[in-house]
């Protein structure tokens, strides 16, 4: 009979000597005594030095300049904002257009990526070819001189309000931009979203009882069409009931420009279109190769087991690439948000073009403002990267048991 | 046995069977791979025409259309040339010594030729994997190149050496002369000299380090005399007036040789299992990993010389270099990290039963296979870092893209194709270099994993 292992000895003092010195004695507790000692003479001395050139170029540190009055104009605005408004309010602004791009162009990357990485993976030899000539082109051109080229070259180069480029007579391209139908809410627009939101949920619930039946009873149930039917008719009916919810306010050509719409202000246009071709390119390489790095037998295992192949594919495969491709291609919008900050060489105003630059010239605040602007994206990649961290244990788990 | 009746034999040729489909050759290939289903068929078509729709005009843009002679707009406008005029290439090559040198003075320009010449013939061979002294070689790229560089392109000289700088240290008082300079120069050879012997365990085994300490110094002494730094050396071009290429060329390979060191120190930290050091290199890391580069540039203009005494100034460029070194640093860190944790335990293992000290075993085995493992992910960060350099435009500093755009706002060539002509230009530049550098990590990625047979 095995006797039970003897327990180590507790001695709590001795594992906290053992961390805390990384198992090498006294020779690594003195080295970061050493290196703390450094670090804080460094600190120190910046600073010292720090507050020394401010007092000689007479800048009061501290915050107190958020409340300033900023005096300049931001040409594009999610919020209310005006050159009376604070430098706090700049602040927003600008964080609110970076956020404005980054999930535009999140959404575009990754519908190009996946269309580009499906076309590579094609057995159409030509397609793929294309697919591949596409990511090699733009993946080896840096993202700044795309930027410049879609602004300067190319938008640049379009007609002028009189001869735009019409998308089916309601939306305009040119040289100034994008001009698009602006969209007025009615009075019905809120009962239409609640019948929106309403048969999402029921059709999540009727899928989800499908589901249950599935694999409880064997059964399968149809209920696509009554979601369908769900999905279309509860917002007519609203629009039935209660009218239309949204009027167009479609552009027309006035004189020299465009009255009514929106207008998408060329800088949104070319950071958009350079943010999302760029980081397609990458999102392409990382779906393709999720894909591919499903081992083979799991196709075959599926097409056994007699699914039809989109079955496989959504069933078998894309879960499993799926697992492998999430942390890279979260690592990917992380890096176009990061990139968005390139607005400032082109003059689209995201917080650190209207923040860090137009700001920074203003007061000289050097310190707290690109601190500030460091933090915000810092705190958006840590945030992203801890989430990642989290899906990652969970996943880890799920693969163990 | 008779039973010629039961035999049966054919007397007329089976029917020859129907040919194969073929599958192979040209006929094949269209068969298989390109017009093998509807859907492919359709597929097939707007892809040649969207290849038609993007090649032709950028074909006849760049040669057909093209106007390789003249010597103002007027040449590239289209009521002068008779056609529709494409790429303009006269402004290129007007524009030509500017793309690359920026405002470096003309009559010092070999300078800037001598420093590519000596960049490409070390490293070229460094990057063919058959010639032999990569030690010897890498040692020459990474370290004496550098100084040489500086010495050549900004120019100036050199008042003394270690015990100069001593000397400034402590505050006495040094008047440089030639005399002083070589009496500094030999002293400090013999100090670092002896001391390596000593370092490396006494005459015995130390007199090859010291053979090779003193040889370096020859060495350094050699290039002294060559470019005469002891007597003031070139004239000084003042980083402001540097440009284009050089300064491309300049920021990605001193952010590479720079960031080397910077990732290996904070990945051997972040492995360490000292809790200080590998707090703080876990939070230098990602520090910087999770802020965008123009941060880090303005961090480096703005903040940096207000972090420096006040009579302290620091060149523009250098400063910029600073910022996208520890950037790339680390990213690098990560790169190696992920090469330090795919060596096995008991590669140090073993080197801690051989009585290896930590240095040693980390220099000597862990590091080295470590590092090979993660040559291609370095090649592509040194990609992302070639790519990056052209922000440096934002911070004010004229790379090859910042003097594309300053060459644009020039009226004698403003064409309404100059613009798409330049992008051109640059564009290649730029794409030859990082699609040879990622060819050259898929080439390494293959030789590595030649045992893997994929």
């Amino acid at each position: 009979m095995a006797t039970a292992p003897r327990r180590p000895p507790f001695r709590p003092l001795t594992r906290l000597w053992r961390v805390l010195s990384g198992d090498t004695g006294w020779k690594g507790i003195a080295g970061q005594l050493v290196f703390a000692g450094l670090l804080a003479w460094l600190v120190s001395d910046i600073v010292i030095n720090a507050r020394a050139n401010l007092q000689a170029q007479h800048i009061a540190s501290g915050f107190g300049f958020l409340a300033g009055t900023a005096g300049f104009s931001v040409n594009q605005a999610l919020i209310r904002y005006s050159e009376a408004d604070t430098y706090l309010r700049v602040f927003e602004v600008g964080l609110l257009n970076t956020l404005l791009v980054s999930i535009i162009g999140i959404v575009f990357a990754t519908l190009i990526g996946f269309a580009v990485a499906l076309g590579r993976l094609s057995p159409n030899w030509l397609l793929a070819r294309l697919s591949g000539g596409y990511v090699e082109i733009i993946r080896n051109l840096p993202l700044l001189f795309q930027l410049l080229f879609w602004y300067l070259a190319v938008l640049a180069a379009l007609p002028n309000p009189r001869q735009s480029l019409s998308v089916f007579g309601v939306a305009f391209l040119n040289n100034r931009g994008f001009v698009v139908p602006h969209m007025e809410p009615q009075q019905g627009a809120g009962v239409f979203v609640v019948a929106i939101l309403a048969a999402i949920a029921a059709s999540l619930v009727m899928m989800a009882y499908a589901r249950r039946r599935l694999y409880r009873h064997g059964e399968r149930l149809r209920v696509w069409p009554f979601a369908l039917a769900l999905l279309i008719g509860l917002p007519l009916l609203g629009i039935v009931l209660f009218g239309v919810p949204v009027s167009f306010d479609v552009p027309v050509l006035r004189g020299f420009n465009f009255t009514g719409g929106t207008r998408v202000t060329p800088e949104l246009v070319a950071l958009t279109i350079a943010l999302s071709t760029y980081t397609a390119a990458f999102i392409a390489e990382i779906v393709r190769g999720g894909l591919l790095a499903v081992p083979k037998g799991q196709m075959e295992a599926g097409a056994s087991l007699g699914l039809s192949r989109p079955a496989i594919l959504r069933l078998v495969i894309i879960p499993q690439a799926m697992r492998l491709i999430l942390p890279p291609l979260t690592n990917q919008y992380l890096n176009l948000t990061k990139n968005s900050s390139l607005a400032v060489a082109i003059g689209y105003p995201d917080l650190f073009s209207v923040f860090a630059g137009t700001t920074l010239s203003q007061t000289g605040q050097a310190v707290e403002i690109i601190a500030m602007t460091m933090a915000v994206y810092l705190a958006i990649s840590l945030v992203t990267s801890a989430l990642m961290n989290a899906y990652g244990w969970h996943l880890d788990r799920s693969q163990r048991a | 046995m008779s039973g010629d009746d039961t035999i049966f034999v054919r007397e007329t040729l089976a029917p020859a069977r129907k040919a194969p489909v073929v599958t192979t050759g040209i006929i094949g290939f269209l068969r298989t791979r390109l017009f093998n289903s509807p859907l492919n068929i359709v597929l097939t078509f707007a892809s040649a025409a969207l290849l038609w729709i993007v090649l032709e005009p950028t074909i006849r843009f760049l040669f057909v259309d093209a106007v390789w002679k003249g010597a103002d707009r007027t040449a590239c406008l289209a009521d002068q040339a008779g056609h529709p005029v494409g790429a303009c290439w006269p402004f290129i090559q007007a524009k030509f010594t500017q793309l690359t040198y920026g405002f470096y003075p003309e009559d010092q320009r070999w300078r800037a030729n001598l420093t590519f010449a000596l960049a490409a013939l070390l490293l070229a061979p460094l990057l063919v994997p058959k010639i032999p002294g990569k030690t010897l070689n890498a040692g020459l790229f990474f370290i004496a190149f550098p100084f040489l560089a500086f010495f050549l392109l900004r120019g100036g000289g050199l008042d003394g050496f270690a015990f100069y700088w001593l000397a400034e240290l402590f505050g006495v008082a040094w008047t440089p002369s030639l005399t002083r300079f070589w009496l500094d120069f030999s002293l400090t050879t013999t100090v670092v000299t002896a001391a390596a012997v000593w370092l490396w365990g006494g005459w015995l085994n130390g007199r090859r380090a010291g053979i090779v300490t003193a040889l370096t110094f020859a060495g350094i002494a050699l290039v002294i005399e060559a470019l005469q730094l002891d007597r003031g050396g070139l004239p000084v071009v003042d980083t402001r007036q540097w440009g284009g290429l050089l300064v491309t060329l300049v920021v990605s390979i001193t952010g590479i040789v720079a960031s080397m060191p910077v990732g290996i120190a904070l990945a051997l930290g972040r492995t360490s299992r000292i809790p200080l050091l590998r707090i703080f290199s876990i939070a230098f890391i990602e520090f910087w990993r999770g802020v965008p580069l123009i941060t880090v540039l303005f961090f480096a203009t703005y903040m940096l010389p207000l972090f420096l005494p006040g009579d302290f100034t620091i060149d523009a460029l250098v400063r910029v270099l600073v910022g996208i070194a520890l950037f790339a640093g680390a990213y690098n860190a990560e790169v190696i990290r992920g090469g330090l944790l795919a060596i096995p335990r008991g590669q140090r293992e073993a080197a801690n039963a051989l009585g290896l000290s930590y240095w040693k075993t980390t220099g000597l085995i862990v590091l080295p296979q470590a590092l090979r493992h993660v040559i291609p992910a370095l090649v592509n960060s040194f990609i992302a870092l070639f790519k990056d350099t052209t922000l440096v435009l934002i911070v004010a500093i004229f790379d090859l893209l910042g003097q594309l755009r300053a060459a644009f706002a020039d009226p004698t060539w403003a064409t309404p194709t100059t613009l798409f002509t330049g992008f051109a230009f640059t564009g290649i530049i730029y794409w030859v270099g990082c699609f040879a550098m990622s060819r050259y990590s898929l080439f390494v990625e293959r030789r590595l994993n030649a045992h893997r047979n994929t």
